[in-house]
């Protein structure tokens, strides 16, 4: 049953390839229906491949399918396979199961647009790439999966190319993953240095007989990887791409900007578990920059005025909690976290989608309000969504996000580790507070819309409305997979455990679980009050006196404006980085170029001229004088034979 | 002198003065008209050295064809009114220079050098004659560049058919 | 005694004169003319080495440089034709088009 995994993404792709040679002739229904069933089969298939994983023993569950070698130079051998263990099983079941939901929402919400067959080929293509991404066996196939889910953003991101602010964020996106892109390569080439090979399961399991834990070799390895994760999952200094990425469709940001594509770094970091393992000092840095993200991106998303920039920075926010968990070695929290993540912010984003189709294109949440009566079913799971993130249990994101937490208060128990503690726990007020914000402006209070807008605000159709349903029900029991306190009921951690073997016997929390116990529940206690809250400073503020969010703003201008501004990083990487990269292109070309090449180049062709001018000379033209030059040689020729 | 040195003397006088003359005439009609006698004479010249063959080959083909051609042409082309309206290139005397230089080098290189004596026996006389040894080695050893012959004069014929065809639009339109 | 070395001074002479033709004359139908006795110069050379070496050899090079003289005649008579049809000249120094 293991060899189902062959067929999850075979499904999307053969949908793309009839998208691709015949989707414009297809009506809009059957591109649908097609593009949405593929996935819906993959995901039957991936159920399958983990039913056929859970009926073998846990110590075998790590099944590789090679599908043909793909590259066999000397020593040098990559077959294109697919590895299938408790991780991939999770990550194909999140991709198809998430990706499926919003594929039958993207038929309502597209329905009207010209571009239906061009945005379902790369919706398709996206989810192929994408479990090519987390089923490859090795480095190499998960980077055509990482590259390929990579074209598919900022195709989708300039998915309405006409825009230009949609083509530059393309661009954007483009460009800056490039950066994190090249780390990886970077990475990739030393692990084949040092390796041999690149598969995963040779390479972890080499890994600790040729390297010590803190070699400098595993340090360099590591940090690449690690900065292709930050370049993908949009980690500060490379986070600025993802909030321009919500110029593409709604369900794009849903399903790429949120619930996939932009955990791949997370999942590869933990993937990579046994090489980040051997190395500390790389840990301590993921740690440092997940805490400082989630704290950074949460400030941002306090003042943003756009719905889908609020659940942007949010995304980045959630981001930097999964790889907190990475970097203190809590990998199966970070997974926990990544797949509830998936489903509330997908559910959120979907929500926004619905708002935003509703009220014609209108994402400026100062013009919205009140609209709670106009779509209850919406407005009923955002809640849930928000609930969920904001970390009010039972809901998914408490389990997770607790989770996370209480790995890292026991990372650095007694010690300045404990900073990313408090950073953590102050992202989860914040949290709370401005989707909270979100919610009480969108769907609470006085209207603010245009009144032609309002008299045409409606409830979305079923298409949207049963997708929206079916996460919000995931975000509140999605949650029961990682119940805390009691592991033996930790679904997700026995199933995981195997996977990050290596892992959990390095990992700090040793395993006196008993004298734990009431820290845990201390400790979960006061992220809960920390959730609520925010949600109450919320209501009041919001909700109930506008005007003191209008004092503080007023009080703290340069705060606000910091934030509002998105700490002016954008104007600092034009200013430090783009500015003078364009200076240095400018001398390149004016200088270097026109004057250094070109110069060469039209000198040559000067002195060819001026050489073949004289030269020319020779060339009569007349027959008769080259004959006479023949002759002349012929004497010549004998004059040195006779000699 | 003996007989054969007589007439060898006697052909070689008359080829070179009636090559030398044909190529001077200003007039082309006169010079086909003394390449024949020393196209023929060459034949001759053949016949001594046991090559009846070629010289037969050498006057039907050169004086009764290739000649003929080109007096047609001449005929065909007017060429009465024709005369060099000026000299552009002056290469007269650098010519006549290295043509001296030419042949008294090839004179100097022929006297100077020893050739290698035959390299097999005699060949026999065989009944046939000289045609039919000819055709024994052209039909065995050079049969393929002997067909590549017929093809170049194939292509030849088409060449010169396309080449000289009036271009006529009215016809082709 | 008539020996090999008198049939080359005379092939030589035959070539030579030749090639002063072909520098000198500029007459394209006298040019070609020329070409033909230069031809006829390599020919007695041929068969006089053939008579020599006693070997058919050179008979049989003869016969395909005559063949080759025959196609030339023909296209360079065409030539010829279409270039006075065009130009109303047989003069190679008014033929000058492959200067530039």
């Amino acid at each position: 049953m293991t060899d189902a995994v062959a067929l999850v993404p075979l499904f999307p792709l053969l949908a793309v390839l009839v998208n691709f040679f015949a989707g414009k002739r297809m009506s809009k229904t059957t591109v649908g229906i097609m593009a949405s069933g593929s996935v819906g089969a993959s995901f039957l298939a991936s159920v399958v491949a983990l039913m056929g994983l859970m009926a073998l023993e846990p110590g075998q569950r790590s099944v590789e399918i090679n599908l043909y070698s793909w590259i066999s130079s000397g020593n040098f051998e990559v077959p294109f396979g697919f590895l299938l263990d408790p991780l991939s099983a999770v990550m194909i079941l999140v991709v198809t199961g998430v990706g499926f939901l919003i594929h039958v929402y993207s038929t309502g919400y597209m329905h009207d647009d010209d571009g239906f067959a061009r945005y379902f080929l790369f919706l398709n293509l996206f989810v192929f790439a994408m479990l090519l991404l987390v089923l490859g066996n090795s480095y190499l196939i998960l980077f055509i999966g990482w590259e390929g889910v990579g074209l598919c953003s900022y195709l989708l991101i300039g998915f309405w190319f006409t825009k230009d602010t949609a083509s530059e964020a393309g661009k954007k996106a483009f460009i800056v993953n490039r950066i994190g892109d090249f780390g990886f390569i970077l990475g990739m080439l030393l692990i084949v240095y040092h390796f041999g090979t690149l598969q995963f399961t040779e390479v972890f399991h080499k890994a600790p007989t040729i390297f010590h834990s803190g070699d400098t070799a595993v340090l360099v390895i590591t940090l690449l990887l690690f900065v292709g994760a930050m370049g993908k999952s949009a980690q500060i200094p490379l986070h600025i791409w993802l909030p321009d990425a919500m110029e593409g469709p709604t369900p794009v940001s849903a399903l790429i900007h949120a619930a996939t594509m932009v955990t791949a770094g997370v999942y590869m970091v933990c993937r990579s578990s046994a090489l980040f393992e051997l190395s500390p000092v790389t840990l301590s840095i993921v740690a440092v920059v997940g805490a400082v993200t989630a704290l950074f991106a949460a400030t941002i998303a306090l003042t943003q005025n756009d719905i889908k920039r609020v659940l942007a920075y949010s995304t980045v926010s959630q981001l930097g909690y999964m790889f907190l968990a990475a970097g203190v070695g809590a990998y199966v929290a970070a997974i926990f976290h990544l797949v509830t993540h998936a489903f509330f912010k997908a559910l959120l984003f979907l929500g926004s989608g619905s708002v935003i189709h509703a009220l014609h294109e209108e994402q400026d949440i100062r013009k919205m309000g009140g609209l709670r009566k106009y779509m209850p079913t919406t407005h009923r799971t955002f809640l849930i969504g928000s609930l969920a993130i904001a970390g009010v249990p039972p809901l998914a994101g408490f389990m997770s996000k607790d989770e996370i937490l209480f790995e890292v208060f026991n990372w650095g128990r007694g010690s300045g580790w404990l900073l990313l503690w408090i950073g953590g726990m102050v992202t989860a007020f914040m949290t709370a507070f401005y989707m909270f914000r979100l919610v009480y402006k969108t769907f609470y209070g006085e209207s603010r819309m245009d009144p032609e807008v309002e008299k045409h605000a409606h409830e979305s159709p079923p298409s949207i409305t049963v997708p929206l349903s079916i996460l919000a029900l995931l975000s509140v029991i999605g949650g029961f997979l990682g119940i805390p306190v009691i592991k033996k009921w930790n679904i997700l951690h026995n199933w995981l455990g195997g996977v990050f073997q290596a892992a959990v016997e390095h990992g700090p929390e040793a395993v006196e679980a008993a004298s734990h116990l009431a820290e845990e529940l201390g400790l979960m206690t006061v992220s809960v009050i920390v959730a609520v809250s925010g949600i109450m400073l919320a209501r009041s503020i919001i909700l109930r006196r506008p005007e003191v969010a209008e004092g503080l703003s007023q009080k703290y201008s340069v705060l606000y404006q910091l934030s509002l501004n998105k700490w002016w990083v954008d104007e600092f990487y034009d200013r430090v980085v783009v500015k003078p990269l364009k200076a240095l292109s400018d001398w390149c070309w004016t200088v270097f170029d026109v004057k250094g090449i070109d110069g060469a180049v039209n000198g040559t062709a000067w002195t060819a001229n001026k050489t073949s001018g004289i030269l020319r000379k020779l060339q009569t033209g007349f027959v008769q004088n080259y004959a006479l030059s023949i002759v002349i040689g012929l004497v010549v020729m004998l004059a040195l034979a006779l000699i | 002198m003996g007989l054969e040195s007589i007439l060898f003397y006697y052909f070689a006088i008359v080829i070179v003065a009636t090559a030398a003359l044909a190529v001077s005439r200003r007039n082309p009609v006169y010079a086909v008209l003394f390449l024949l006698p020393c196209l023929v004479h060459i034949a001759g010249l053949w016949l001594f050295l046991g090559a009846e063959f070629l010289a037969a080959i050498q006057i039907i083909i050169y004086t009764g064809a290739i000649m003929v051609l080109y007096l047609f042409v001449i005929f065909i082309l007017d060429l009465g009114s024709f005369r060099t309206k000026r000299i552009i290139h002056q290469q007269k005397s650098l010519a006549i220079a290295g043509g001296l230089a030419l042949i008294v080098q090839l004179v100097v290189l022929t006297i100077a050098s020893t050739f290698p004596g035959p390299f097999g026996p005699p060949q026999e006389v065989v009944s046939g004659g000289n045609t039919q040894a000819v055709g024994g080695v052209l039909y065995t050893d050079f049969l393929f560049p002997f067909e590549l012959a017929s093809l170049v004069l194939l292509v030849a014929i088409f060449g010169a058919v396309v080449l000289a065809r009036k271009e006529s639009e009215e016809t082709s339109s | 005694m008539i020996t090999l070395t008198h049939y080359l001074v005379l092939a030589s002479i035959v070539f030579l004169i030749g090639v002063m033709g072909v520098l000198l004359r500029r007459n394209v139908i006298i040019i070609l003319l020329s070409i033909e006795l230069m031809l006829n110069g390599v020919n007695i050379n041929l068969v006089a080495f053939s008579h020599y070496l006693q070997n058919m050899t050179g008979q049989v090079f003869v016969f395909f440089v005559m063949t080759v003289a025959a196609a030339e005649a023909a296209i360079g008579l065409a030539i010829v034709v279409v270039l006075f049809r065009n130009r109303e000249t047989v003069d190679v120094d008014e033929i000058s088009l492959m200067k530039w």
